[in-house]
């Protein structure tokens, strides 16, 4: 891996800003005072067990979830802001496309809403490798493709800030090494990508990891310095080891 | 608000609309074949046939057009399509308004078959211009959509969603004078029935069909209009940016 990604802070001030975050879903309190920063043109890994609220601080960060208490900033901007909408990105778990639209379809209306230019559309079809399912309605596609196709429209825009929650699950070897391949490239490019994952392998991509537990984060560091710290050579045993030393 | 947005929110309304041709099937070929059935249930009573016909002509769309909304909109929230074009610069009313546009031409195209169907081929008679039950039948179509892209936020599942039709639509029928005529209802279900909007539409209907062109039928149009205003205004107010 490129030895510059690992300074994370290195481009100035962080993309993201979460102090004291407070939130309440279902009645039950799933993040009780987070703070963190997440630097700017790096890929950051929100690493965690599912439950582990993830999801929730994602929801946060992206400015579509009620919040109790606290604030996020997003590039010096109180996230939700109608400002900001133009510059993130964001896919959700489930593929929100719609089912009965074909890929191009799907993109051409959410590059309208975008403001996106029609050749734009071409090429985050050929980034996320979909190609050959141009003209293939959305319902009928795999899960993975499903998600691919979301995933697309996230990147129509070319948005500064890039969330992706659980981007690559049920992908094959080849394509999710491709994604992380364009994750990075945009990162490169200094865009500011933060994508939750719950695989190790992905999780090792990443420049830069938080690992959260039962709503708390547990450990902020890139991948390398988690396993010297905990002297372990695979990333599962650094978070057992991190885990354990929280729980004891 | 950006036209850019709204028309591609309608264009693309009406591409989902057209990739379903079953529904499309349903929606253009079950009005004018309820309108052949009620011409035949009422063979005797030929005077009871003239008087329903251009009102169901006019209605017909209302009900139609409320329920596929409010499907199409639970859809929209709970696919997660909604969250994302809230998280986009798209203005609420694009949303609201694209929709309408989409199901308002729907609407023109079911209601002009419907009429073709029943004033050419089935002797529907009225003695106002059959353009303005058509034009009528659009209005209340757009008032059935608002009414469904509002409801809709109160359900969570689509068969909750298909419950609102006999619970909000039906008791507005009953007591619009389609049965039983306004004057003929106990005092407190007429006043009831003053409020609802539905009463309305269904009265501009007969005064068109009558040839009343005046002051009550202004007051129709002008209550129809301002519940679809108010619809779509309380439908925005559903549409949230931020959800728990």
């Amino acid at each position: 891996m490129n030895s510059t990604r690992g300074e994370f802070y290195g481009s100035g001030e962080p993309a993201i800003v979460v102090r004291d975050l407070d939130v309440v879903r279902g009645g039950k309190r799933v993040l009780p005072g987070v703070s963190l920063d997440i630097g700017r043109g790096v890929v950051t890994g929100l690493v965690g067990p599912s439950g582990s609220g993830k999801t929730t601080l994602i929801r946060s960060i992206v400015g579509v979830q009620i919040v109790r208490g606290g604030t996020v900033t997003v590039f010096g901007l109180p996230a939700g802001s109608p400002q900001l909408r133009s510059r993130i990105g964001y896919v959700t778990q489930a593929p929100s496309v719609y089912g009965d639209l074909t890929v191009r379809e799907n993109l051409d209306y959410f590059a309208r809403v975008l403001g996106v230019s029609r050749e734009r559309v071409a090429e985050v079809i050929r980034t996320v490798n979909l190609d050959a399912e141009t003209h293939q309605p959305v319902g009928t596609l795999s899960g993975g493709q499903r998600s691919r196709a979301s995933l697309a429209v996230a990147l129509l825009n070319d948005p500064e800030l890039v969330v992706l929650d659980e981007p690559t699950v049920g992908l094959d070897p080849v394509l999710r090494r491709d994604l992380w391949a364009t994750f990075h490239g945009l990162a490169e490019r200094g865009h500011t990508l933060l994508v939750s994952t719950h695989v190790m392998d992905e999780a090792a991509r990443c420049d830069q990891l938080v690992l959260m537990r039962e709503g708390g984060i547990v450990a902020v560091a890139p991948p390398r310095e988690l396993l010297e710290r905990t002297g372990t050579d695979d990333l599962e045993d650094a978070f057992l080891a991190i885990a354990e030393e929280e729980g004891s | 608000m950006s036209p850019r947005i709204t028309l591609a929110t309608a264009v693309r309304v009406g591409a989902q609309l057209r990739r379903d041709h079953r529904t499309l099937a349903l929606i253009f070929v079950v009005p004018p074949a309820l309108l052949a059935l009620i011409k035949w249930l009422l063979d005797n009573d030929p005077g009871s046939f003239a008087r329903l016909g251009p009102p169901l002509i006019g209605l017909f769309p209302l009900v139609i057009m409320f329920l596929i909304t409010s499907i199409a909109m639970l859809r929209e929230r709970t696919t997660g399509t909604l969250e994302r074009l809230m998280a986009m610069p798209l203005a609420k009313l694009d949303l609201l308004l694209g929709y309408g546009i989409a199901f308002a031409g729907l609407a023109a195209l079911q209601a002009s078959i419907t009429a073709a169907v029943g004033f050419g081929l089935l002797g529907v008679e009225s003695d106002g211009p059959a353009w303005a039950v058509v034009l009528l039948a659009i209005g209340n179509a757009v008032l059935g959509m608002a009414l469904g892209l509002f409801l809709n936020a109160f359900a969570q599942t689509e068969f909750q969603a298909v419950q609102f039709m006999p619970a909000v639509i039906l008791p507005q029928l009953f007591l619009a004078g389609l049965f039983v005529p306004r004057e003929a209802m106990p005092d407190a279900l007429q006043t009831i029935s003053d409020v609802l909007p539905f009463t309305y539409a269904y009265d501009g209907l007969v005064k068109v069909a009558a040839d009343e062109i005046g002051g009550r039928l202004w007051l129709d149009v002008a209550v129809v209009v301002g519940c679809i205003a108010l619809a779509l205004a309380l439908g925005a107010l559903t549409l949230r940016r931020r959800t728990p």
